[in-house]
């Protein structure tokens, strides 16, 4: 049943390739076990299986990474997953330098995340403990699938599955119908995006007859395709990503997400899952290449939603808002560098994005858990003084993703910044706002929450506390990484060969070469740095002691984010539940089911009304006797001529 | 031999099962006797799967060119399949339940499980108008004896509604009886008949009447979520995830090799009303607050699909719809398990009244959600081949609006999405209450008839292959006989 | 004589058996008026036959049976009409017997 075909290397090291389905494998194992076996199991089992596979897994990616790094690519073929007529999708996977890197940082951010919600979720019952982990192992499986699957229809497979465990963990907690209701919407939204995902897979296969990565983009199956083909397709997978990824229009279902648990924030809503669609438009950059329109589209939404977002997060006073926010708008920034032609740049930004805000998420949990689950910035303060770890690995959080060098930010931030400047000067003006709106809100966040004085209950104060060990330890690995993460891309003008990481996804990202002159670069990175520090010198003016005031005027509009809810809730849910109403009880009842009721009403008055006419007087008988018969030799008489 | 004793078994165990009066004895006997057909047909499907053992010919109407004879194609394997796996389902499901007149009960259950098989298998369409009408019969009696409160009034419209149908089918059938040119009913003569597009177009509407009417297509529908309401659940799982099929089944075996122009001239006009239809459905399923009313209307979002996939008319649709009747008869039958425990346990179906039931039944709640999910067609689960296959041959169909078709139809995908998550929500999840405080978590039968449903599911969803290969053949002959109406229409 | 004339004496005949059946409301006249009905047909028939075998004659054929059948139906006609009037006297007598009237609106229990 096994195939190899595609790269290049030994037999021996082709075959062993073949065993990467033990990757997604273990942690599918893990969800079994943990789902099967939850009121059977206790904690420290649970979560050990939970963890250990992922670290197998984790171990197995490196592995994998490394063969890959010695140039060593393959498709994995297992089995036909469907076969009819001509199409032929197989159950494939394919491991190149792009889905070997995602590897890396699912299964290793994975892990990290997996230990912290070892400690984090403790105070759960056992039960829901053990679900909580399953879910969580699934989605990690789900998530491999989505990186690793040969095909589009794999991917999608995996894509929905994602979808799935995220709408499971937003409402983990699921006597709150609030947090029932934030799942399903963020489901919902997302299979908005699925459809127009799953038209552009139908879409290759009316026009290409296959779905396979390694058939799709070959020269002779792409110039098949009418550049109007192109734009289609690629336009639909974009709005698939902007669902997954939360973009305009479909990202208001990542704030809601917030509602679970925040280990899964951090993992699902903003390391891994939302940047499927990056990583989907990475994987066809071929596809994307060839269709200029649609790229421009991508990077003026992406824009606007980096923009967008930002201008939210300035008014949240929700820790994990302002992060969910924050989420959006850096998404916002690698669907930019997409638009740009940037693929490395976006998939650059992916990884360091994966660091600092996985980071900050558990980060942010950890203040969560020290509160006591309160959330609301304007009740904390000061918390620098009994939360030391959490306080320095945020701040490194913050800087890192305000991008000042050398922390990892930077260096993608630079490198996104760069291909907009290139693109369009505009552009590059509006995204380098962005920028600094983001410093503002993430040091506004900073500071509101750990700098000043403290401005909760006396019980909070009291029950303040660093967190144990399997929470801060995941943090410090994650602000080391947060720290260093950038050093894989040193842009050239520093040192030349320094961009490991575009050398790495040469084979598979074709760029077309950008050359600006050095003292631009110089300039621009200048330009964003000392500005950058101007807006935190800014917000720490403002914030260090951060005195409550009600939003006014355009703060308040802000605040409610742009009122894009009660938009979306008034332009199509009510519509829709109208419409469901009004067919409910006025058309199916009235109309439909009163034609057909009707019919059998009209044949039973017809009947009763053609009774009377059965007096029982002899006389009517022999009157209609006759009437008829004058009738019938008319009629008669008239067809004979 | 096979197709004979499918056909007789159930009618012959039926027929004893009038005469045993035991409450317990009686169900286990139709259990033992459905399992017993599931393994005749099981054997049918692995190693007496020659046509000598599938197909049968004997005598019946010599002198109106009508004989008993029976085929067993892909397409109807499956379908048996499906039959003779929803029974066993059924009685499992119901083990714990107690009916008046259990014996009649049973007995009229296993009649018509013989009435829809020999529909599957008859190839004589005197034979098949004989058992659709065979198959309706117990099933008129079974929800008005064990209905619920409007029982009679309902099922007096189910009957009505479906008779209409039939007879319209009928004129059809001696229509194109008529036109063979040897004067038989058999199904080779009906597909030798001559005739044009255009002199096909009456015959192709008053059977697809017929059909539309039993699957149930929109407009034709309003019988369906009273008849669902009403009739006893066990019923009701036989008639929504087997009795519809028979429809469709229809339009497989005798509308389209027949009626093969004008199917293929009216395809826009049938994708596009049961495109509306699903849409239509779906808007009503996001508005219902009894539980067993929402299945039904998503019921019938999903049979318009199943409708939009065959007059796709190419192999990626009609495939589809094979695996997916066979998906949709399994995840509906668990759906009706679920809604029927929860209403016994309860005592209320609508969904404003529950809620919080994951805290009482989880296992109850795992098998829903899995269940549900299959139902929106989740990826890995046996409802996503299906719906993949059709929207793959929508978009790909020669249909002139394919593509508005396509994404018109999606649109009710994520209203299904919508509708399905807010049952979940609001049976499942919240707070409990004052009527889901004492709910029990499902018994052990129950648990057995979901537990072998989620490994149906699975299954088929992970590897859908062999079902796809089982039905090829008859898609292939389909999508040949349409490739020539093709042609000729485009010279 | 014309056969116009006949024709016209039977329909007026008819016309007034007509008239009688559906305007009177005693019985028997009502079975009179029948009667007259019949015997507009039988004057038709009989002249028609005359006539045919008049024409037949004429035309040379002197062994011709033309026209015979109708003469024949009003022998029917005339058996048929005796049997009825027995059978409707009868009705009309154990009706006059039971209501006291051969007043036929007095009759309506057909409808039941």
């Amino acid at each position: 049943m096994t195939r190899s075909d595609g790269g290049c290397g030994d037999q021996i090291m082709q075959n062993a390739l073949q065993m990467v389905y033990l990757i997604p494998l273990l942690p599918l194992l893990g969800f079994l076990i943990n789902g099967l076996g939850r009121k059977q199991l206790s904690k420290p089992a649970i979560s050990l299986i939970g963890c250990g596979t992922l670290l197998v897994s984790f171990a197995l990616s490196i592995w994998v990474f490394l063969q890959v790094k010695g140039g060593n690519v393959h498709t994995a073929h297992y089995f036909d997953f469907i076969s009819v007529g001509k199409l032929n999708i197989p159950f494939a996977f394919k491991i190149d330098q792009l889905s070997s890197l995602f590897l890396l940082i699912i299964t290793g951010v994975g892990f990290l995340i997996h230990v912290y919600s070892s400690s984090y979720m403790q105070e759960e019952k056992p039960e829901h403990f053990g679900r909580y982990f399953s879910y969580l192992n699934l989605f990690i499986f789900s998530m491999l699938l989505l990186v690793m699957g040969a095909n589009f229809v794999v991917m999608f497979i995996g894509w929905e599955g994602v979808g799935l465990c995220s709408y499971l963990l937003i409402g983990f907690w699921f006597k709150k119908q609030e947090y029932n209701k934030a799942a399903s919407k963020a489901f919902i939204m997302n299979r908005i995006g699925d459809l127009a995902f799953l038209i552009a897979i139908f879409w290759l296969i009316a026009k290409l007859g296959t779905v396979s990565f390694d058939e799709v983009f070959t020269a002779t199956n792409l110039a098949k395709l009418k550049t109007f083909d192109i734009t289609v397709i690629t336009l639909l997978l974009f709005v698939g990503a902007t669902g997954k990824s939360a973009q305009i229009p479909l990202y208001t279902w990542l704030p809601d997400a917030m509602a679970g648990p925040t280990p899964v924030s951090a993992l699902i809503h903003a390391a891994t899952m939302v940047t499927a669609g990056i990583y989907m438009i990475a994987r066809s950059n071929i596809l994307y290449s060839l269709a200029p329109f649609t790229m421009d589209i991508i990077a003026y939404i992406g824009l606007a939603t980096a923009l967008l977002a930002a201008t939210i997060a300035l008014k949240q006073n929700d820790i994990k808002k302002v992060l969910a926010y924050s989420t959006v708008s850096q998404l916002g920034f690698m669907f930019l560098a997409l638009g740009c032609g940037a693929y490395t740049a976006a998939v650059f930004h992916v990884m360091t994005h994966a660091f600092f805000k996985a980071l900050l998420f558990l980060g942010s949990g950890s203040v969560i858990h020290a509160m006591g689950g309160e959330q609301d910035i304007r009740n904390m303060g000061g918390l620098s003084k009994k939360l030391k770890i959490t306080f320095i690995t945020f701040l490194i959080g913050c800087i890192a993703i305000a991008g000042i060098p050398p922390f990892s930010g930077f260096f993608s931030k630079d490198a996104i910044l760069l291909s907009a400047f290139i693109k369009n000067p505009v552009l590059y003006g509006v995204a380098l706002f962005a920028a600094l709106l983001t410093a503002f809100y993430m040091f506004r966040l900073l500071f509101t929450t750990f700098s000043g004085k403290f401005r909760g209950t006396h019980e909070q104060e009291h029950h303040l506390h660093e967190s144990p060990p399997a929470m801060t330890i995941p943090l410090i690995v994650l602000a080391i990484l947060a720290i260093i993460g950038g050093f894989v891309g040193i842009p050239e003008v520093f040192i030349h060969g320094g961009d490991k990481l575009g050398e790495f996804l040469s084979p598979v990202i074709t760029e077309q070469e950008h050359h600006v002159s050095h003292s631009t670069e110089y300039m621009l990175m200048g330009l964003s740095t000392g500005l950058v520090i101007a807006m935190i010198i800014f917000a720490w003016s403002k914030f260090r002691n951060y005195q409550r005031s009600e939003a006014t005027g355009f703060g308040k509009v802000l605040e409610n984010k742009w009122y894009v809810d009660e938009f979306y809730d008034a332009a199509i849910v009510k519509p829709i539940k109208k419409a469901g109403t009004f067919f409910n009880q006025v058309f199916d009842n009235k109309v439909i089911d009163g034609i057909v009721n009707g019919v059998g009403r009209l044949l039973h008055y017809g009947s009763r009304q053609l009774r009377l006419v059965q007096s029982g007087q002899a006389g009517s008988y022999i009157l209609l006797m006759v009437i008829s018969m004058v009738v019938i030799f008319v009629i008669q008489f008239f067809i004979r001529k | 031999m096979i197709s004979l004793l499918l056909i007789l078994l159930p009618l012959l165990t039926g027929l004893a099962a009038f005469f045993i009066k035991d409450e317990k004895l009686v169900r286990t006997w139709a259990l033992l006797t459905s399992l017993a057909t599931l393994v005749v047909s099981i054997l049918g499907l692995c190693c007496m799967n020659d046509t000598k053992y599938l197909e049968y010919e004997c005598e019946w109407l010599p002198s109106l060119g009508a004989s008993f004879s029976l085929k067993m194609d892909g397409a109807a394997q499956l379908l048996c399949l499906l039959n003779t796996i929803a029974y066993p389902l059924v009685f499992i499901a119901g083990w714990d339940k107690t009916y008046k007149n259990a014996k009649n009960f049973f007995a009229l259950m296993l009649f018509a499980q013989a009435g829809i098989m020999g529909v599957f298998l008859a190839a004589d369409a005197l034979l098949f108008y004989f058992f659709w009408e065979l198959a309706l019969i117990p099933m008129y009696f079974l929800c008005s004896q064990w209905g619920g409160e409007k029982r009679i009034a309902v099922t007096f419209k189910f009957f009505i509604y479906t008779f209409v149908g039939s007879l319209l089918m009928l004129i059809s059938i001696l229509y194109l009886y008529g036109q063979t040119p040897d004067h038989s009913f058999s199904i080779e003569s009906f597909y030798n008949i001559n005739l044009t597009s255009k002199q096909q177009s009456l015959p192709f509407w008053l059977m697809f009447v017929a059909f539309a009417v039993k699957m149930p297509i929109f407009p034709l529908h309003t019988w369906q979520p009273d008849t669902y309401e009403q009739a006893p659940t066990s019923t009701t799982m036989i008639l929504s995830g087997v009795m519809v099929k028979m429809g469709l089944f229809g339009l497989i075996r005798w509308l389209f090799p027949v009626i093969t122009g004008a199917s293929f001239m009216w395809g826009d006009v049938v994708t596009l009303i049961a495109i509306i239809g699903m849409i239509y459905a779906s808007l009503i399923a996001l508005r219902q607050d009894d539980l067993k009313r929402l299945v039904a209307y998503s019921s019938i979002a999903h049979i318009g699909l199943l409708c939009v996939g065959m007059f796709t008319q190419n192999a990626s649709g009609m495939q589809g719809v094979m695996i997916q009747m066979f998906s949709h008869g399994i995840n509906i039958i668990g759906l009706w398990i679920v809604v029927d425990w929860i209403e016994r346990k309860t005592g209320t179906r609508k969904m404003s009244e529950l809620g919080g039931l994951a805290q009482k039944a989880p296992a109850l709640t795992m098998f829903f959600v899995i269940i549900a999910l299959a139902n929106i067609a989740l990826p890995l689960t046996n409802a996503f081949v299906g719906e993949f296959l059709i929207f793959n041959g929508l978009l790909g169909s020669f249909t002139q609006y394919y593509v508005w078709y396509t994404v018109l139809a999606g649109i009710s995908i994520i209203l299904g999405a919508a509708y399905t998550l807010r049952m979940i929500r609001k049976v499942a999840y919240g707070e409990t209450n004052e009527i889901t405080a004492s709910v029990k978590d499902i018994s052990l039968n129950g648990r057995l008839a979901l537990g072998i449903i989620v490994v149906l599911i699975l299954a088929a969803g992970i590897y859908p292959q062999p079902i796809l290969d089982l039905t090829s053949g008859v898609t292939d002959s389909l999508v040949d006989k349409f490739d020539i109406i093709r042609k000729a229409l485009l010279k | 004589m014309p056969i116009n004339y006949y024709i016209f004496l039977s329909l007026a005949l008819f016309c007034i058996g007509i008239v009688g059946v559906l305007t009177r409301r005693n019985a028997i006249i009502i079975f009179m008026c029948i009667e007259l009905m019949l015997n507009a047909v039988n004057l038709l028939l009989v002249a028609f036959s005359k006539m045919h075998y008049n024409a037949a004659l004429l035309a040379g054929d002197a062994a011709t049976t033309a026209g015979t059948d109708g003469q024949l139906f009003v022998f029917f006609i005339m058996v048929v009409a005796a049997a009825e009037v027995s059978v409707g006297l009868a009705i009309i007598v154990m009706m006059y017997r039971n209501i006291h009237s051969v007043d036929v609106n007095f009759l309506n229990r057909l409808k039941h």
